[in-house]
């Protein structure tokens, strides 16, 4: 086929087409992808569908995750028409949906807000108020998370996207000049060739700092019900500022990653319960971490990142899987983190089997039932040392 | 034999090229390769540790019959390694030799000419005069840092160096880029948004066979099968680290080293450390090896 030849006309639109589904299954399939596709038909012996497919595969994909979408996604558009393939088997990428009106509804089951909590919130009453010498502010740093109305939760947002804190830093191998530190000898040396070949000044470098990566699994299960809100609003707050990875799991693991990443922390909420299938669910954390153990940890643990884990320890899997896992993943991690929010409960003693089994893996062992506890563990993580804990 | 180093013609002939060279590659990837090599863009490989990413790229140069430029990625490397670097020793000999009646000004612009420049890979790969453009391989890019990932975005979008005391150095001939990651991280989606994209995945048993045969020769017929078939068993299994087709093939010669022509329970056991890397992987596997010797001599 001669190198300028042109892709048969009828074609376009309906590459066109195909596009658009690419787009809405969530790819990336904009003009700039369009327009390599259609150079790249021109190479390909179109009456080969596997090579028709590989072309366009190799053009629109560009992350492993996205193959099997593409790979549906192809199916049912330039399959023969079929009776027996019916739309909608896409399996579509979570996207920011539009909102709708039952939305506040499906939250309010999904995240443990009862009916009374809902109408609660319409009543400007029961806005926390200066009273007993304590600012407003200063009651609902102590309050617990699963007594809060809804307009309580998002002025608890707030509080946590000003959080003061960072995460504290750790050296990288990129040298930066500075003031003192070891000698910077190409520096020197360039310096020196300006002034005659005479070393007049020593320059000097040092390693720059970054912060450490954050890595947030959190549990969803049935018993976490009542602060799952609250979290996934603390992984949005934290997600602005910080490096951060997170998980969800009852009884799988799912990346949420990229739902944090959208701008309005309802959408990141709705995407959320709608990408997370097992939302409520029962309890494995030693099969969840087992799963992020082999599948994500080698891509996301790098770079000396702390891994924070929020479950109430109420486990029906087995503990002795529990404790080799996350064995595995202390050693693997800078710093390994459990937040607990039982512990803020009166007389909570580590005493789930789930709990017994982990504790000699932390690091840390925190509670996490109000913003008192989340400003906390953002001290922690400011101050973290350059070694790791105890290894 | 006559090696036809012209740009393959079809998707066939890249295929046929690859096998020639011992490299089993699938269609997909010669597909992805032939449009990368047509559309001149760079080509974007990921997959697990061990599957012929690195592979793949050294035997396109073969095939193109290309000069091979490597750029091995770590964490914190910067343009002094990647681009260039002043030779500044051999710029303050010079200087300290010359006469002190010398024109400075003609003494600088002579130590600041490319005569005293250190080329490093990506200038190599773009000031080349070669006369089939070079194929450069830019090796784990997932532990370099953001800061050289933001530069490479640059230097793919217009295939040009600037250097201050010598201009800009534009590639005649662009290289063909190869860009490999093991996934330790995700790359920046701009960076991909440049590439065209190849998964290379596991292989399935017949494919591997056939790879331990092209590959490692040394390993009698039977083995090779045996061998495959294991490996494919220990994937199945629920690993810290699933062992990849380099692994494979290093047991494969290590049990033909060690003159064995089919397995047996205790060979296995005792090289087992050449197919997995972590110790509790070692441990849980230990308890199956004879499930897994059995299964695999069945396949």
């Amino acid at each position: 086929m001669p190198e300028e030849a042109s892709l048969r006309p009828d074609l376009l639109p309906r590459l066109g087409a195909f596009a658009r589904l690419l787009h809405d299954a969530g790819l990336e399939a904009g003009p700039r992808r369009l327009t390599d596709a259609t150079r790249a038909l021109v190479h390909i012996d179109m009456k080969r569908e596997v090579d028709f497919r590989s072309a366009l595969r190799t053009v629109f994909v560009s992350r492993k995750e996205d193959i099997p979408t593409f790979e549906a996604a192809f199916d049912i558009f330039w399959a023969p028409p079929d009776p027996r393939i019916t739309a909608g088997v896409i399996p579509v990428r979570s996207r920011a949906l539009p909102m709708s009106p039952e939305r506040a509804k499906a939250w309010s089951s999904v995240l443990g807000l009862n009916a009374s909590q809902m109408n609660r919130e319409q009543n400007p009453r029961e806005v926390p108020t200066s009273s007993s010498g304590y600012s407003a502010e200063e009651l609902l740093r102590h309050k617990d998370f699963d007594e809060m109305t809804w307009l309580e939760t998002e002025q608890v947002r707030r509080l946590l996207e000003q959080a003061a804190w960072r995460v504290a830093e750790r050296r990288t191998r990129r040298m930066r000049p500075a003031r003192a530190g070891r000698i910077d000898l190409r520096r020197s040396a360039r310096h020196a060739i300006r002034s005659s070949g005479e070393l007049m000044k020593l320059f000097r470098r040092r390693p720059s700092m970054r912060r450490r990566p954050l890595v947030l699994i959190c549990d969803v299960s049935g018993s976490m019900e009542r602060y799952s809100r609250l979290l996934m609003i603390f992984a949005y707050a934290v997600a602005r500022r910080e490096d951060l990875e997170a998980f969800v799991f009852s009884t799988r693991l799912t990346r949420i990653t990229r739902l944090l990443r959208q701008r309005d922390v309802d959408k990141v909420l709705d995407s959320v319960t709608k990408g997370v299938h097992d939302f409520s669910g029962g309890t494995r954390i030693g099969t969840a971490l087992g799963d992020f153990n082999r599948k994500w940890a080698r891509r996301v643990l790098g770079h000396g990142a702390v891994v924070i884990i929020v479950s109430d320890g109420w486990d029906r899997g087995d503990p002795a899987q529990l404790a080799a896992e996350l064995d595995h993943l202390h050693r693997s991690s800078h710093r390994l983190i459990w937040l607990n929010p039982l512990i803020g409960s009166e007389g909570y003693e580590p005493l789930t089997r789930g709990m017994a089994a982990a504790l000699p893996y932390c690091d840390d062992f925190l509670a996490a039932h109000n913003v008192q506890a989340l400003d906390d563990l953002g001290r922690l993580l400011a101050g973290l040392g350059r070694r790791p804990a105890y290894k | 034999m006559q090696v036809n180093t012209a740009s393959p013609a079809t998707i066939d002939d890249v295929e046929a090229r690859l096998r020639e060279r011992r490299y089993i590659g699938d269609r997909a990837l010669a597909t992805s390769i032939y449009l990368a090599l047509k559309l001149e863009k760079p080509l974007f490989i990921e997959g697990e540790a061990g599957v012929g990413k690195t592979e793949a790229a050294k035997v396109m140069a073969d095939v193109l019959g290309a000069r091979l430029i490597r750029l091995q990625c770590y964490e914190g490397i910067d343009l002094a390694h990647a681009v260039y670097e002043w030779n500044y020793p051999r710029q303050l000999l010079h200087i300290r030799l010359l006469n002190e009646s010398e024109d400075r000004r003609l003494a600088e612009r002579e130590i600041f000419s490319p005569e005293f420049l250190l080329r490093r890979p990506l200038l190599d790969a773009i000031d080349n005069t070669d006369e089939t453009p070079p194929v450069l391989l830019i090796d784990e890019i997932d532990r370099s840092d953001e800061e050289f990932e933001a530069f490479l975005l640059e230097l793919l979008s217009d295939f040009q160096v600037s250097i201050p005391e010598i201009g800009t150095i534009k590639a005649k001939k662009p290289p063909f880029v190869v860009i490999t990651s093991n996934r330790t991280r995700e790359v920046h989606d701009a960076l991909k948004r440049r590439c065209l994209y190849h998964w290379i995945d596991y292989p399935d048993l017949e494919k591997e066979v056939e790879i331990v045969r092209a590959r490692a020769p040394e390993a009698a017929d039977g083995l090779a099968r045996e061998v495959a078939a294991l490996v494919q068993g220990l994937r199945g299994m629920d690993l810290y680290k699933v062992p990849g087709v380099a692994e494979t093939l290093d047991w494969a010669r290590s049990l033909a080293a060690l003159g064995a022509r089919s397995i047996d329970t205790s060979l296995v056991d005792a090289t087992l450390g050449a197919a997995l890397k972590y110790q509790e992987d070692l441990e849980k596997v230990r308890e199956k090896v004879p499930a897994l010797v059995e299964q695999a001599k069945r396949a």
